[in-house]
């Protein structure tokens, strides 16, 4: 008798847990939805976050609001998306640092794939390989050679170990089959003060970072990584299209924690579909030189796929490169 | 267009009615994130950039610009009345401007600061309109090998003033150097000190460190002893400068003016060094250097300029190179891409209005503030009446809220027990808190540049000496060694983190 009572009213509870889980997920949203975002305010993750935010509030009828959870590259705030209610109220919006954690830092407190239920890719930004405006190299058929020739005596900023800005030179000097010289910052913003002041020869940044310096002749850009032209920087070839095989985009995706409804994944998916070809968020990601994902890219499937591939991708790029987990 | 057309243009923008009204709430909400302590101007911009989307560019940033500035007036009240700073520049503040109030003269102190504050706001707004551009491009020719040796001469400045308990204050900043140090290492990435916990991993937070060791610590010595309070109360007087005061203000608020100006304009921390540079000049300059840590007004009136001037000039690089000097103005940035404006060289070509309209709503913003500050002094003073029992659960509850609205980081509410044990420790021991806070904020600065400067150079050590910018600083920090070594000036010597009498 002793041993039941508590089996029962686990049934019980369990039940109406159940129960109240699908009545939940019909008239789902009924309360504001928070993303986590596992950077600080102001940064280019959190603008996509905010645009993409504003434009999902309006289709679900309450507040998409962000919270800042920065830290640890990113993955304390991954850490409480993923240790959250998966009621569908607490998501997380993650970029590229999603797949490269798990080989970045050891002990973490969550599974990039099992603790998370991919919604959708929100935008791949692209990055542009760029030099102080007086560096030799004027194209990127002359920035090849040069760098294989000048090796270390070339200066590459960067944004610290497992930023876009780093992952983008790992698979550079790849490419390349070269070494250069690497300098971390503290962030790009530095970094960009030094390339101005060319006390460093180049850096790969995120177009958000660094149009507007391309568009204002104070650096020049040699190439941007994605496999298409970017539409605010028409001049610039691709590196494919200049004979280096380098694809490389910082993406963003959409995730809710593991054991969220399904019904409620999918309303969350057509919801960021519609918010993503929402002309303000368009032309506010054109704006940031990007665009925003295809509809058919923002569903769990193309998330989860990029999720798995990138994990993979980079696994390797780390091994090769010789950084070990911290 | 010439510098005339562009203020009328940039007031024709700022006096908008509009505008001012925005101004107004942002220097307002600026002032109050800043005299609650811990909830500073980061966590307020942040917050409230959703709510920036409605509104026109020029108003959001109007607006979100006078939180900034407001902020730093609001900080050096709670820094003056109770021991609390919510960041470096204020920490400096209330070395002296506490023994101000403990003395019955925060109002001169309140108002010293306001004033100080609002004469650097104007003249470097000026400067802002005048010489944004060179002034940017002359910050460019700063390298990591200048801000190293810009660093190494701000430290050596400050310690080669220090005698007597010289050897605490070289412990203090040690102790300092090795709380910044806790952190993943960004050349490597491995994380020291961290003891395993990934919520270290971005370093202990400035906010903690300094509400504990300040704040909670001086809450923990006033509960040994209610009598030093009733004294502190008993004592205000005059609510206003004295003729003499003014007098004795005029020169460091100059001074702090043009240096927090310069350094503000470095995107490389130079912010940072504006109010500790300023107080050491002061202190080296002053007739009465002992009086320095037991209420000098000049031990305001300097810094207060210098960090309000630095906190406009810091502007310039943002505005003329897409430059965010420190974590508020990288949400600056946030707001302006919001806004669909990408901050950079092309935005004074591009949107004048919006460039000049913003300088000019910083004049407009200075004289709110002062309008709105300088009635509430006899407010605030009446604040320290507050009984203990109320006064001081609701300085630690606002300060747990605001540390906490950071990074939403339980880590940091803990951070601020552990550093107010250990700042009451420090104040049984007889040992000063500045210059550990002087050592935390520049110790993982100093490491960064050096290391930065190191490997650009490629190992090659010469690079501070034949870089001429990094070469003069180093040569004046050796001067300031020799000249503290030579024993006719011994004798002037004092130190200058004095914290008690």
């Amino acid at each position: 008798m002793t041993s039941l009572l508590p089996r029962v009213l686990l049934g019980a509870v369990a039940a109406s847990a159940l129960l109240a889980g699908t009545a939940f997920a019909q008239d789902y949203p009924t309360q504001p939805i928070t993303v986590i975002v596992p950077f600080s305010a102001g940064g280019p993750t959190d603008t996509v976050a905010r645009l993409v935010a504003q434009a999902m509030s309006a289709d679900l009828g309450q507040q998409v609001l962000i919270q800042n959870v920065g830290g640890a590259g990113g993955t304390l705030g991954a850490g409480q998306a993923a240790a959250a209610a998966n009621d569908g109220y607490t998501l997380l919006l993650h970029h590229i640092g999603m797949s490269t954690a798990p080989s970045l830092y050891a002990d973490l407190p969550f599974d990039s794939i099992d603790d998370f239920e991919p919604i959708g890719l929100i935008t791949t930004v692209p990055m542009t390989i760029v030099a102080r405006a007086d560096f030799e190299p004027e194209t990127l058929e002359e920035l090849i050679p040069y760098i294989q020739e000048n090796g270390e005596a070339v200066i590459y900023g960067n944004a610290g170990i497992g930023a876009a800005s780093q992952l983008c030179g790992l698979l550079l000097q790849e490419a390349l089959g070269a070494k250069m010289t690497e300098v971390p910052y503290q962030g790009t913003g530095p970094a960009m003060t030094d390339l101005l002041g060319g006390q460093i020869d180049m850096m790969c940044d995120q177009t958000t970072n660094t149009t507007n310096q391309i568009l204002a002749g104070e650096i020049k850009a040699y190439a941007v990584t994605t496999p298409e032209r970017v539409e605010s920087l028409p001049d610039i070839p691709t590196a494919i299209e200049s004979g280096l095989d380098l694809d490389v985009g910082i993406w963003h995706g959409l995730y809710a924690p593991a054991g969220t409804d399904q019904a409620i994944i999918d309303r969350l998916s057509e919801s960021l579909q519609l918010a993503l070809a929402d002309e303000t968020v368009a032309s506010r990601f054109a704006e940031l030189g990007t665009a925003p994902a295809p509809a058919e890219d923002a569903t769990p499937a193309a998330l989860a796929e990029t999720l798995a591939s990138q994990i993979e991708l980079w696994r390797g790029v780390f091994e090769s490169a010789g950084v070990a987990a911290q | 267009m010439d510098l005339f057309a562009s203020l009328a243009l940039g007031f024709s923008v700022a006096l908008d009615p509009w505008n001012i009204f925005f101004c107004f709430i942002g220097v307002l909400l600026g002032t109050l994130v800043g005299v609650l302590p811990g909830i500073g101007p980061t966590a307020t911009i942040a917050m409230l950039l959703p709510i920036t989307f409605t509104l026109s560019p020029a108003s959001a940033l109007i607006m979100l610009a006078g939180i900034y500035y407001g902020a730093q007036y609001g900080g050096s009240t709670t820094a003056i009345l109770i021991n609390l700073p919510g960041e470096s520049s204020a920490a400096v503040t209330a070395i002296d401007g506490y023994q101000m109030a403990r003395q019955g003269r925060a109002g001169p102190a309140l108002a010293t600061a306001a004033l100080g504050s609002f004469f650097a706001g104007s003249v470097s707004t000026l400067l802002l309109a005048y010489f944004a551009p060179p002034l940017a491009r002359a910050a460019l020719n700063f390298g990591p090998a200048e801000y190293f040796s810009l660093i190494v001469l701000g430290l050596l400045v400050s310690i080669a003033l220090a005698h007597g308990s010289i050897i605490k204050a070289l412990g203090m900043i040690v102790i300092g150097l090795l709380l910044g140090m806790v952190g993943q290492d960004i050349y490597t990435g491995q994380p020291r000190f961290t003891f395993g916990f990934r919520e270290l991993f971005g370093g202990i937070n400035f906010v903690s460190v300094a509400v504990g060791v300040f704040g909670i610590a001086e809450i923990l010595r006033n509960l040994e002893n209610e009598q030093t309070r009733e004294v502190m109360v008993k004592k205000v007087k005059n609510l206003w400068l004295t003729k003499d005061d003014f007098k004795r203000i005029a020169a460091p608020v100059l001074r702090g003016t043009v240096l927090g100006a310069l350094l503000g304009v470095l995107p490389g921390g130079g912010h940072i060094l504006s109010s500790f540079a300023s107080y050491s000049a002061e202190k080296r300059l002053s007739k009465n250097p002992q009086e320095f840590g037991k209420g000098a007004i000049e031990g305001v009136a300097g810094p207060e300029s210098a960090n309000n001037a630095a906190a406009q000039t810091s502007f310039i690089p943002l505005m003329t190179l897409g430059i965010p000097a420190h974590p508020v103005m990288a949400l600056m940035v946030g707001a302006f891409i919001l806004q669909g404006i990408t901050p950079g060289p092309n935005v004074i070509n591009d949107e004048p209005e919006l460039f000049w309209g913003i300088i000019a709503s910083m004049w407009v913003g200075n004289v709110l503030l002062v309008l709105l500050n300088l009635p509430l002094i006899g407010l605030w003073v009446k604040m320290l009446s507050i009984p203990y029992r109320i006064l001081f659960p609701s300085i630690v509850l606002f300060a747990c809220i605001g540390c906490y609205s950071i990074n939403l980081n339980l880590f940091d509410i803990y951070a601020i027990a552990v550093f107010g044990l250990l700042g009451y420790l420090l104040i049984r021991f007889g040992c000063e808190p500045a210059p550990l806070l002087l050592g935390f904020v520049l110790g993982p600065l100093l490491e960064e540049h050096l290391r930065r400067a190191m490997i650009i150079s490629r190992g090659d050590p010469t690079v501070f000496i034949t870089r001429p910018i990094s070469a003069t600083l180093l040569a004046l920090a050796l001067a300031a060694v020799i000249l503290a070594l030579l024993p006719s000036i011994r004798k002037k010597r004092d130190e200058v983190f004095v914290e008690e009498d």
